[in-house]
């Protein structure tokens, strides 16, 4: 991951006028992993990237799972209901005094009761938000972190499904000293978690003599895109309660399951259950930066069973709060059911047909996926072009996929894929054309391969 | 061990070697079966008392313990004890209103302003709407506010903040963009900052009296502690380098480790503006002390008084000292009059706290279509002008009555040239000079008077009975009102 960044250190007497002052652990540690390929491939798309017209031979971002399918559906919603800016502009501005005053961490009671609804309806009614037990945060990003502080001490763990998205190295662990601890998956069972991978990762945490605070899983899952079965998430939360422990769900990908009826939510888990005990270790994260495609609105909750949790991440969300602006702006788009029931479908189609799209194009040039169901990606096979099946091997396919085919995509290993060769491809943040340019590559690339 | 020794001296020999062993034993038997009685049996519950009904499709049977939330997030949850909290909880109650509830009480508690509020609706009326929207032609392009930007701030905001900020400091010293950091309000700067300064455990001076919030801000989660350094009425509250330096030698023995010193420019709650003499004497001894200095200029616009203010980062620009230990915090919760857009600022001389701060931002940034609205309003250049003009003009009328209405009632002010509130000296109300008496007097002003104002203690003073008064909310027809309240609340204290 790279050498932490060294900074010369002052002795502790603080005599030597010509110290340089020092930092602190956080400051100077690599944690933030920005130096991993996950963002390397980043930076070369920021030194080169494709435009369709400008510069069609360009480096295609693969990597960044941002959803841009939807928006004509979000514009013309928004030009139809904001003429004059009533919604968003000067007819809004009468709500400006209460807006440029209010700081209240509770956040805008509409805008929660809209969050709410949009949540029950992604879930298909399946389950019931309290619009009370939703603390708003700057994302979902800060709702991972803020949970972290909140369910774990420094020095103990989470257990995290692998692979799992890179950025919850930085998320979980940065700032709150908090370990995570791997809980294996693999294709033999197309990376579904097991009552046996989850032992065996509790008892590497006793092992090593680390405390284990939760698990944290992502449904549907970032990178697999798949939604985790019915059973599994039973399965885990039994788990979770044999070890008193805490479950944190992300489901910031709730929204774009393909087909509605194949997600279950926790929260469709808990609906009926009434003991408090095993509710009030459920948390569950969401955010409207994928379904919704607005991650720039920087909007993201944590919805909590539990009381506690829900007043410590309630104040403590005065370090990451939403502006009262921009819950203004999406309360009433949030709240019209006519209006979100539309964009849920079609979103989920459009995303389907190019999940579809992409994986019959991978086939046909000889490449598998995993048979995914959800998300703004797919996980890719490319074991088989592997000369070594190492960490190395992986990672040399993967740099020649970004200079040559000029491909920006995920490697598996940053991700803690304990199988060489995975690749998370994103599709969802370009349009179609860009699509079947990149999917020409790929078959060019390999067709060159079979030649050899 | 210890037990067979001394026996052995009580009953000699190897009957005394016997007992000796056999005690022990005996009473660790006895102590087992003690605290086996003791224990609760496994179907009940070993950890806090159970609320609810016990229908339970998850029953394994056996007990299931209440999950525990971490050690650092227990004192979060706690009601609050300050003062400060406790003031502005029950203003929430029963709020003052000058025509639906005259009877309420009137909150002086919260350094907000709403002087200027008809400039900034007049702004938002005209120009909301273009700035979010963005294109000339009418068209609306949504990937422009909807997609991932940078979390440090978009350019251009980096830019029109650079120019707001030297504006407000009066021009005499310039920003720039790179240095500078957006974050999503001056709460998640300072903690952002003390992340990257100290370690868990480090410590930050700070001279008291000090911003309550700093408690919160500071030391949640990052586990950074505050030394108050004590100023004095006789002083007008304003640090000396030697109470810094006996400051900083008392930690030093008692073996904490200071990182930094904080400070607020002009200060909360006093609004005393620093001198650029004390400035450049402060940041020596922290070149001295090898330590970083933080400076919170929320208010650097809020400056009414005769004495010129100046920004740290002028004094660091200087050039004879190090200065990549120098940070800056700003927002424009205060001047600006917009806390809940939830816009600050990081700006520090230290390139790889910037790096830092750059990466932690994508846990407190602003929201894109904020960052376009701020855009467009700290770029025009001739409303900020006006807005900054009458926000000051404003402040210095209100500050005129409200202090002249306290002196006719024999209640003085220490010396303020900024800020959104003054420094009340109200120790002749006390009825005993402690800080008893100072919360006395503060339940009484609430309950009696009601009127909230944040007694000293809960900004750490030393003296008793000093009170912040936050005015800048207040109409000139409250203030009358306000004073009425205290005379016949004096009156009845004095008789």
């Amino acid at each position: 991951m790279g050498l932490p960044l060294m900074i010369k250190r002052s002795s502790n007497n603080n005599d030597n006028k010509n110290n340089v002052v020092e930092l602190s652990r956080v400051a100077v540690s690599d944690t933030h992993g920005e130096d991993s390929p996950y963002f390397a491939g980043w930076k070369a798309y920021d030194e080169n990237p494709y435009d369709e017209t400008h510069n069609p031979s360009g480096v295609i971002q693969m990597g960044l799972a941002e959803n841009q399918v939807s928006f004509d559906l979000l514009e013309t919603y928004l030009e139809k209901k904001n003429p004059e800016g009533s919604m968003w502009g000067s007819k809004g501005a009468p709500g400006f005094r209460e807006n440029a005053l209010f700081q209240d961490y509770h956040g805008l009671k509409t805008f929660r009761q809209a969050m709410a609804s949009f949540m029950e309806q992604i879930r298909g009614g399946k389950s019931r938000f309290d619009p009370d037990r939703i603390v708003l945060t700057a994302g979902a990003t800060a709702a991972n972190e803020l949970l972290t502080f909140i369910l774990a001490d420094p020095n103990d763990a989470l257990l995290v499904p692998t692979p799992y998205y890179p950025g919850f190295d930085r998320d979980l662990r940065w700032r709150t000293g908090v370990k995570i601890v791997p809980i294996h998956c693999d294709s033999s069972n197309n990376f579904q978690i097991t009552p046996e991978a989850l032992e065996s990762a509790y008892q590497t945490a006793c092992g090593a003599n680390i405390r284990v605070r939760g698990v944290l899983i992502t449904n549907p899952s970032n990178p697999l895109g798949a939604t985790v079965q019915k059973k599994v998430l039973e399965d885990l939360l039994d788990f979770c309660v044999r070890k008193n422990i805490h479950l944190v769900s992300d489901e910031i990908y709730s929204g774009s399951v393909f087909h509605a009826s194949e997600f279950t939510s926790v929260a469709e888990i808990v609906e009926n259950i009434d003991d408090v005990s095993v509710k009030e270790r459920v948390h569950i994260v969401y955010s409207l930066s994928k379904d919704l495609g607005l991650p720039g609105f920087r909007v993201g909750t944590i919805y909590s069973y539990n009381d506690n949790v829900v007043k410590t991440a309630r104040r403590m969300s005065s370090f990451t709060l939403v502006s009262s602006q921009t819950q203004h702006m999406l309360a009433s788009m949030l709240s019209d059911v006519e209006f979100t029931e539309k964009y849920i479908r079609i979103n989920r189609e459009r995303l389907r047909r190019r999940y579809e799209t992409i994986v019959e194009g991978l086939k046909k040039a000889g490449i598998e996926c995993l048979k995914g169901n959800a998300g703004l990606f797919c996980w890719m096979n490319l074991g088989f072009l592997l000369e070594k099946k190492t960490k190395d091997g992986e990672l040399q396919l993967w740099d020649v996929i970004l200079k040559e085919l000029k491909l920006n995509i995920s490697p598996g290993t940053s991700c803690h894929c304990s199988e060489f060769g995975w690749f998370r491809v994103c599709f969802a943040n370009m349009s179609e054309n860009t699509l079947e340019i990149a999917l020409m590559r790929i078959h060019e690339f390999m067709d060159r391969r079979r030649k050899f | 061990m210890r037990l067979i020794v001394p026996l052995r001296g009580v009953i000699q020999g190897r009957g005394g070697l016997f007992v000796g062993s056999l005690i022990p034993c005996c009473l660790f038997y006895f102590l087992q079966l003690y605290l086996k009685g003791r224990r609760p049996p496994p179907s009940d519950p070993t950890e806090l008392p159970r609320t609810s009904s016990r229908s339970n499709l998850f029953s394994r049977g056996n007990s299931i313990g209440r999950v525990r939330v971490s050690s650092r997030a227990v004192p979060v949850a706690k009601p609050p004890d300050s003062p400060y909290y406790i003031g502005l909880e029950r203003v929430k109650t029963d709020p003052y209103d000058r025509i639906t509830n005259t009877d309420g009480i009137i909150q002086l508690g919260l350094a907000e302003s709403t002087l200027c509020f008809d400039l900034l609706q007049r702004w938002m009326s005209e120009n909301l709407m273009e700035s979010i929207m963005q294109s000339g032609d009418g068209e609306f392009d949504i990937s422009s506010i909807a997609m991932y930007k940078p979390f440090e701030g978009l350019l251009e905001l980096r830019v029109a903040f650079a120019d707001f900020m030297s504006r407000i400091m009066g021009g005499k010293v310039s920003f720039d963009p790179s240095k500078m950091v957006i974050t999503a309000g001056g709460t998640p700067a300072i903690e952002v900052l003390a992340f990257c300064l100290a370690d868990h455990g480090n410590a930050f001076l700070i001279p008291t009296p000090y911003y309550p919030g700093f408690e919160r801000d500071i030391k949640f989660r990052t586990g950074v502690e505050l030394i108050p350094v004590h100023c004095r009425s006789s002083d007008n509250f304003t640090v000396t380098v030697s109470a810094l330096e006996q400051a900083f030698n008392q930690a030093r023995k008692r073996g904490s480790k200071v990182s930094g010193i904080l400070f607020s420019n002009p200060s909360n709650p006093v609004g005393n503006i620093l001198s650029r003499e004390t400035l450049h004497d402060i940041l020596k001894f922290a070149q001295e002390k090898n330590i970083h200095v933080i400076y919170d200029e929320i208010f650097a616009g809020s400056v009414y008084g005769e004495k010129e203010f100046v920004s740290m980062a002028e004094i660091a620009d200087s050039g004879d000292v190090d200065k990549s230990r120098v940070h800056i915090i700003y927002a424009l919760s205060k001047d600006l009059s917009i806390p809940g857009f939830r816009a600050g600022v990081i700006y520090s001389f230290h390139e790889d706290v910037v790096s830092a701060a750059k990466k932690l931002m994508r846990f407190s940034s602003v929201s894109v279509p904020v960052q376009r609205i701020l855009i467009s309003l700290l770029s025009d250049v001739r409303f900020i002008e006006e807005y900054m003009t009458a926000h000051r003009q404003r402040i210095r009328d209100k500050h005129v009555r409200f202090v002249e209405g306290l002196k006719q009632l024999g209640i003085p002010c220490a010396e303020s040239g900024g800020g959104l509130y003054c420094w009340v000296d109200m120790s002749s109300l006390l009825t005993s000079y402690s800080e008893k008496g100072e919360l006395e007097l503060f339940e009484k002003l609430l309950t009696v008077a009601k009127i909230n104002a944040t007694p000293g203690t809960a900004c750490f003073c030393i003296e008793p009975g000093w009170f912040r008064c936050c005015f800048t909310a207040l109409a000139d027809e409250d203030i009358p009102v306000i004073m009425d309240r205290i005379r016949q609340l004096a009156e009845s204290i004095r008789s």
